[in-house]
């Protein structure tokens, strides 16, 4: 570890610190109806939107009815994207004559995994999709998953908020609002710097250049094995040029990381130089993952009445984070032990040392482990460095991560309502241990609230623990392994956390894209991220019923550096201890094996 | 329920039109007018000829220029099919891999030892830099092949050192196609 290395990891977080407030304000007032600077520009398209989709404005849901719209237009959205991704080879944008997604458990798998804000990917980008699929089916969705989900989260903090009220608000209006003013304007202005700084954005077909010096290349044939000639010595080709993928990648890069989608235009995602060519492109999409997850926090606070409560949420997350990126740094800073001593993996100053196996030079190991932090903090998945060839330790914190429910700034609006069932259940226990009916901001929180906040906190380890517990005894998910030994386990467990928590990273060695993987993983996607909305929704519903009751000296103050405490203990003995048992079979027992020089 | 399906669908089409179609174009043609190099990929031309992006990583593996990364992209280096090995640190494809490189590289120059990004590969696989200490350890090596003294060969890689953004991000590193172009240019290939 050096000090540049904090240095550079302090600046990112006082970024965060800075954007939480103009933004918390900002969303509050949008999601408010509130007059904004961009209105003169954005309102007529409002209008105009809702005329196309005949939308009352004026019209006002109950928990039900925003559910129900919400689900219907994920299901229409989510097929529009199957059909694009089937017919692409006869759509527009086509250079390269890409033909349609193939096979179909792949194309539900996408089509899923886009729909609900995870963008696990079992394809790679620059082989099987479509410029025109690139745009309108995945970047589209990285809009729209995003919008829906803060949408959610401002649904949940108006219930907190609204007094003896039935309903919750519009879908489609703080739908249209999130795209036009929280998503939009940021994302222009942030894909033409990441352009600015070489992120390419283009609609010409692949390049083609001739290499300084050929390569000679072995040749492998139909079945992936090398080519022998005649004397047993494999065939060699000599390679005389690169074929170099372009396509519109900066537009999508932004909103990849502004809406925590992560799914990469390449298949190497923000590692790809096209992606993220420089540490300052690397700072900008590190500060967009986590910036509306931020704000979110003020406005929690602004919308509840409540500044203070905002900042104590904001504080329990920084603490997280803090913990999580100084694992991962220091673990990836001691690098392999299983290397020889002729290597040097000692920071110095001509080389950060540490674990560079699948990380880019440009990042070393401080911004590697930060962005994986990052990443799974909140619910992107985008990486910058393989996973999978992190250390034993230094992977876990990523998974970590994601068993908390990625609630550390979190995905944008997953994260703000997974950390409100957490200040739910936090509250009740505090409420249990003196022993009175516990309130939350004026809220009481009776049997109801509590019964859905533990379904969310069931159903997400009681998905993941079966369906990796199926996998690894059954030969269909054994043969995905490329890891063997503990780290087959991590695999596995990953693949599942992450498509559960709609993160999308993973631990890349694995082969996903069998008619299991696809369909068991696009399956937990969608459980992952309906299953958790619906009961939340209900919370929402019945709490802005209630009556406001006002503070007694008898209330547990949710503003203190105690609730903070209190929050973090009931994430890390809720989320860890589920998922403890697995962990030390997977990461922790590998690291303890490596710390003897056994490798698998 | 009826009404919100046709809502969803035409909100469906109308945000796809906006956000799909017209905001990713928009962008292309802002960035194709503003920033025309790197918006298609900063092509590097050599008499007219294309040979590589600055800053997509090519292989070298003759002993007359510095060598990149080891890369897992496709066969090596294949820049439409970026990509990492994905092992893990305990997996034993892994140590055997790097131990076979570092010996290579051991032999090459004993004096120093072998800097961790000679020996693993990027995650891309498309790394187009190496470490200043990457660098060095191949001086010997490229000014014998090629020729040069030492110190002139140190000189022409600091001048190919990027130092950390803004003095503060990410790490210094030299770009290899960059450099090797250079190299070309300064001590002609015997």
């Amino acid at each position: 570890m050096t000090l540049n290395g904090w240095l550079q990891i302090l600046v990112f977080l006082g970024l965060i610190f800075a954007v939480t407030k103009p933004l918390g304000v900002f969303m509050t007032r949008v999601f408010a109806r509130e007059r904004t600077f961009l209105d003169p520009v954005l309102r007529p398209i409002e209008r105009l939107l809702y005329r196309i989709t005949r939308v009352d404005e004026q019209h006002e849901m109950r928990w039900t009815e925003y559910a129900t719209t919400m689900l219907v237009f994920s299901a229409v959205s989510m097929l529009v994207l199957y059909l694009i991704q089937r017919i692409q080879g006869v759509l527009p944008f086509n250079p390269q004559h890409l033909a349609g997604v193939m096979p179909e458990h792949l194309a539900f798998n996408t089509a899923a995994s886009f729909t609900t804000n995870t963008n696990w990917q079992a394809y790679s980008g620059e082989t099987t999709m479509s410029y025109f699929t690139q745009m309108a089916g995945l970047a589209f969705h990285n809009f729209a998953s995003a919008a829906t989900g803060i949408v959610l989260a401002i649904t949940f903090i108006r219930g907190i908020a609204r007094r003896q009220m039935n309903t919750l608000g519009n879908f489609w209006v703080d739908f249209v609002r999130c795209c036009l003013w929280v998503l939009l304007p940021f994302c222009i202005v942030g894909a033409l710097l990441l352009v600015s700084q070489g992120v390419v954005q283009n609609l010409k077909p692949y390049d083609t250049v001739k290499l300084v010096e050929p390569q000679q290349v072995q040749r492998v044939g139909a079945d992936g094995k090398p080519v022998m000639d005649a004397a047993g010595k494999p065939v060699m080709d000599t390679v005389t040029t690169q074929t170099i993928a372009q396509g519109p990648v900066a537009s999508q890069e932004i909103i990849k990381e502004w809406g925590t989608n992560g799914g990469g235009f390449f298949n190497a995602n923000s590692a790809h130089p096209f992606e993220n060519p420089t540490p300052l492109t690397n700072l900008v999409e590190m500060f967009s993952i986590f910036a509306i997850g931020a704000g979110l926090t003020y406005t929690l606070g602004r919308m509840t009445g409540s500044p203070r409560h905002g900042w104590a949420v904001w504080s329990a997350m920084a603490i997280l984070f803090l913990a999580g990126v100084t694992i991962a740094y220091w673990a990836e800073a001691q690098g392999n032990p299983l290397y020889p001593t002729t290597i040097a993996q000692r920071a110095t100053n001509l080389q950060p040392g540490g674990n560079m196996e699948g990380k880019e030079v440009r990042f070393g190991i401080a911004n590697s482990a930060l962005f994986a932090t990052v990443t799974t903090d909140a619910s992107c998945g985008a990486i910058n460095g393989w996973h999978d060839s992190f250390t034993p330790l230094g992977g876990m914190v990523p998974l970590v991560n994601i068993m908390l429910s990625e609630v550390i700034f979190g995905g944008v609006g997953s994260g703000m309502y997974g950390i409100l069932i957490y200040v739910v259940l936090a509250v009740f226990i505090a409420g249990l241990m003196v022993g009175r009916t516990p309130e939350y901001l004026g809220k009481k929180i009776e049997a109801y609230d509590v019964k859905m906040a533990m379904l969310v906190s069931l159903v997400f380890p009681l998905i993941i623990l079966s369906l990796t517990g199926i996998s690894v005894v059954k030969g269909f998910g054994t043969a995905g392994i490329s890891n063997p030994g503990p780290h087959g386990l991590s695999q596995i467990l990953y693949a599942f956390t992450s498509s559960a928590g709609n993160n999308g990273s993973a631990f890349g060695g694995l082969t996903v894209n069998t008619p299991w993987y696809d369909v068991a993983t696009g399956v937990t996607t969608l459980v992952g991220r309906f299953f958790m909305i619906i009961p939340m929704l209900a919370i929402a519903g019945n709490l802005a019923k209630k009556k406001y009751v006002p503070p007694s000296l008898g209330t547990f103050p949710v503003t203190t550096p105690l609730f903070t405490l209190l929050l973090i203990s009931v994430i890390l003995i809720l989320g860890a201890l589920t998922f403890f048992p697995a962990l030390s079979l997977g990461p922790i027992l590998e690291h303890l094996l490596m710390q003897v020089g056994k490798t698998f | 329920m009826k009404k919100h399906l046709i809502t969803a669908f035409l909100m469906t089409i109308a945000t796809t039109i906006l956000l799909g179609v017209l905001y990713p174009l928009v962008i292309t043609v802002l960035a194709q007018v503003l920033f025309k190099d790197k918006a298609n990929g900063q092509i590097r031309y050599r008499n007219g000829e294309a040979i590589g992006s600055r800053i997509i990583g090519q292989p070298f593996a003759s002993s007359k220029y510095f060598h990149s990364r080891p890369s897992n992209a496709g066969n090596g280096y294949d820049a439409a099919n970026s990509g990492g090995t994905n092992l893990a640190p305990t997996n034993q494809k892994l140590i055997d891999r790097v131990q076979s490189d570092a010996k290579g590289l051991h032999d090459e120059n004993p004096t120093q030892s072998v800097p961790v990004d000679l020996i693993t590969t990027s995650a891309s696989g498309l790394d187009p830099d190496i470490t200043p200490a990457a660098a060095e350890f191949q001086i010997p090596r490229v000014a014998h092949e090629r020729g040069i003294q030492e110190s002139a060969l140190r000189e022409l890689v600091q001048k190919h050192t990027a130092q950390r953004d803004l003095g503060l991000l990410g790490e210094a590193r030299v770009n290899v196609l960059e450099l090797n172009l250079a190299l070309d240019e300064v001590a002609p290939k015997r």
